[in-house]
């Protein structure tokens, strides 16, 4: 019965409100609209927005120093969950089914094992940051820790399916991987999509002015 | 609501446009920005954290934005208050100088000196602005001049000037290709930058004029954040320069003033200037590379470069003078964190008019201090009059002996 919630209707609703929510915002985003720049440019701005969306990947030398622990633990935790999320084993057969209709090669289990440790560890990290530290503690709301809470669970129960490979765990794995694809049009995590328009802001204003950015 | 609340939210949610709601969207309250701001790096207080500053039009953002937060204000849950724009007033117009330092780190690319500019306009309309900056605003609107200054201030002081270095300077020239502006700094206090563009002027064969109707460069609107003030000093430069038909307006030393004009002013007006605009440093920079601008000799003394935020990180002016301090300084030497990356004086935005804040001020000037420490000049270099005042105030107030002058006066005392 729950079963066939979780992969029937569930996951029909989940994936509408990821799909519809994720539009309705970067509609929202051209539909406020943004006053055409009236001053004479330096530069091309289209530069300047592809620029700051590559040069946004890695932090400036001026102050790298001080934000060494956001640095490392942010790449440990995004880049391994990209690799987790797309290169798992169940997650290639689960795309393959059920979206693109051809597969590609896993990562094996043991690189598996490894990415998952690393992306806990990044998690836990960034976590404990934005606990400890007296800015992040200010400035963090309550939909950044129920974030970061909901993508802990989401991977603490991938993991666990994967180990015990028991219909219940995947099918609760499953459930809550619906739960955060519902939540993540209204949070924090739409930044995995917005950073491209943000920078493209930016770096175009920067580029504009013949700013270096 | 009351009245000044409505005031501030009603301006504040015209202030959000698809930038706006792109960078709220995209903000993970990673903290990396505090790292860049001096007023946070300085103090240890996380109330400083740029972005928090921007709280204000994000809370409105959200309660009239976003679905969840439509809820929660329908319900009478995180909704703004006065309170809430009566607190930031400090932050806003005194822990940041708008130097926009943070927006070159976030992560995520948010401008945040653009989102704090809009929080200014919000502040204005609810009346929650220092009131230094209230009074030099109403200076500016009356005389023209946030200090008060008058047509009468510049003739005497340019009377002066010509009797003293048995020079002419050009008044009200019609026709003239460059009308050069002045900030009220450079009439009362730095009249040696008057000279310096005389002399270099004359010597280049440049047809430039003030105007005695309207010269100030400065504009308190900006600072404020009241955009309404703003245009209305900015149309008086318009008119001005139409009626001596001027092809390219100079900006002074002056890093707000060139920022304005140059980026800002068309957007303020609602329409394209009918003149060019360049920074004193692009002008003596074009000259120099025209061959037009020739020195001589050299200042030998051991000297850095403070580069002002609104002319090289927001207004990319950044190699123009250094090249022209390659000309004259051979012991030339950077800070460690320059150009795009520089630190603030900590007075720009409008905090060096406000006094409340000196206190904070003189405290931030702490980084400025430890780049000076390190680099052990004698000399320091701008290209800022307000920047110019900042570093003066903050070396005396630190006992450091470092002597700090314009870069144009610079050139004038090596002209061929």
């Amino acid at each position: 019965m729950f079963e066939q919630f979780v992969n029937g209707i569930f996951w029909n609703f989940a994936l509408i409100v990821f799909f519809a929510g994720i539009s309705w915002r970067i509609i929202a985003v051209l539909r406020r609209g943004k006053p055409k720049d009236l001053s004479v440019p330096r530069n091309s701005g289209i530069s300047g927005a592809i620029m700051a969306n590559i040069r946004g990947f890695y932090p400036r030398k001026e102050i790298a120093p001080r934000i060494r622990m956001q640095v490392i633990a942010g790449y440990m935790f995004h880049l391994c969950l990209f690799v987790l999320l797309f290169f798992a084993a169940p997650h290639v057969t689960f795309i393959a089914e059920y979206i693109t209709g051809f597969s590609w090669m896993p990562i094996p289990y043991w690189a598996f094992v490894v990415a998952s440790e690393i992306t806990f560890a990044g998690l836990v990290l960034l976590w404990i940051h934005r606990v400890l530290n007296p800015v992040t503690r200010l400035i963090s709301r309550r939909g950044d820790h129920i974030a970061s809470i909901l993508v802990f669970i989401v991977m603490l129960t991938g993991c666990m399916a994967l180990a015990q490979t028991s219909t219940e765990l995947r099918v609760f794995h499953r459930f809550t991987v619906e739960l955060l694809m519902i939540y993540f049009p209204f949070s924090a995590l739409m930044h995995a999509i917005m950073f491209v328009p943000s920078r493209a802001y930016t770096g175009a204003w920067f580029g504009r002015r013949g700013v270096k950015v | 609501m009351s009245t000044l609340l409505e005031r501030g939210v009603d301006k504040l949610k015209t202030q959000i446009d698809a930038r706006v709601e792109a960078y709220f969207s995209s903000c993970t309250h990673c903290g990396v920005c505090a790292e860049a701001c001096l007023f946070y790096t300085e103090t240890g207080d996380p109330r400083y954290t740029p972005i928090y500053k921007a709280e204000p039009l994000r809370k409105v953002w959200q309660q009239e934005f976003t679905l969840l937060g439509k809820l929660s204000n329908s319900l009478g849950l995180n909704s703004i208050t006065e309170n809430d724009l009566s607190d930031w007033e400090e932050l806003v117009y005194d822990g940041c100088s708008m130097c926009g330092r943070c927006s070159m780190v976030c992560p995520v690319g948010i401008d945040i000196a653009y989102l704090i500019r809009k929080v200014k306009e919000g502040m204005a309309a609810a009346g929650f602005v220092p009131d230094d900056l209230q009074s030099a605003g109403q200076r500016a609107l009356e005389f023209g001049s946030p200090m008060g200054l008058t047509a009468k201030s510049l003739r005497t002081t340019i009377a002066v000037l010509e009797q003293e270095n048995a020079i002419k300077i050009p008044l009200d020239v019609e026709g003239a290709d460059y009308l050069c502006m002045l900030s009220s700094n450079e009439v009362v206090l730095y009249s040696e930058f008057i000279t310096a563009i005389s002399k270099i002027f004359s010597a280049a064969g440049v047809s430039w004029t003030l105007s005695s109707k309207y010269f100030e460069a400065t504009n308190t609107g900006v600072q404020i954040g009241d955009s309404q003030i703003a245009a209305q000093l900015l149309e008086r430069l318009v008119e001005v320069a139409s009626e001596l038909k001027i092809k390219t307006v100079i900006s002074p030393e002056c890093g707000h003033a060139y920022t304005t004009f140059r980026w800002d002013a068309p957007n303020i007006l609602g329409r394209a200037l009918p003149f060019n605009v360049v920074h004193i440093m692009e002008l003596l920079d074009q000259l120099r590379s025209e061959g037009r601008l020739k020195t001589t000799g050299s200042f030998d003394e051991r000297l850095s470069y403070h580069d002002p935020c609104n002319i090289s990180r927001r207004g990319g002016v950044v190699q123009q003078p250094r090249h022209l301090l390659n000309q004259v300084a051979p012991n030339f030497v950077e800070m460690q964190d320059s150009m795009e990356m520089n630190w603030c004086c900590g007075g720009g935005g409008g905090v060096s008019a406000n006094e409340r804040a000196e206190p904070l001020r003189l405290q931030v000037f702490n980084v400025k201090k430890r780049q000076l420490d390190e680099l052990n000049v004698t000399t320091l270099v701008t290209s800022c009059s307000n920047c110019r005042i900042m570093l003066e105030d903050g070396l005396e107030d630190n006992d450091m002996d470092v002597s700090v002058i314009g870069i144009t006066e610079l050139i004038a005392d090596h002209l061929a």
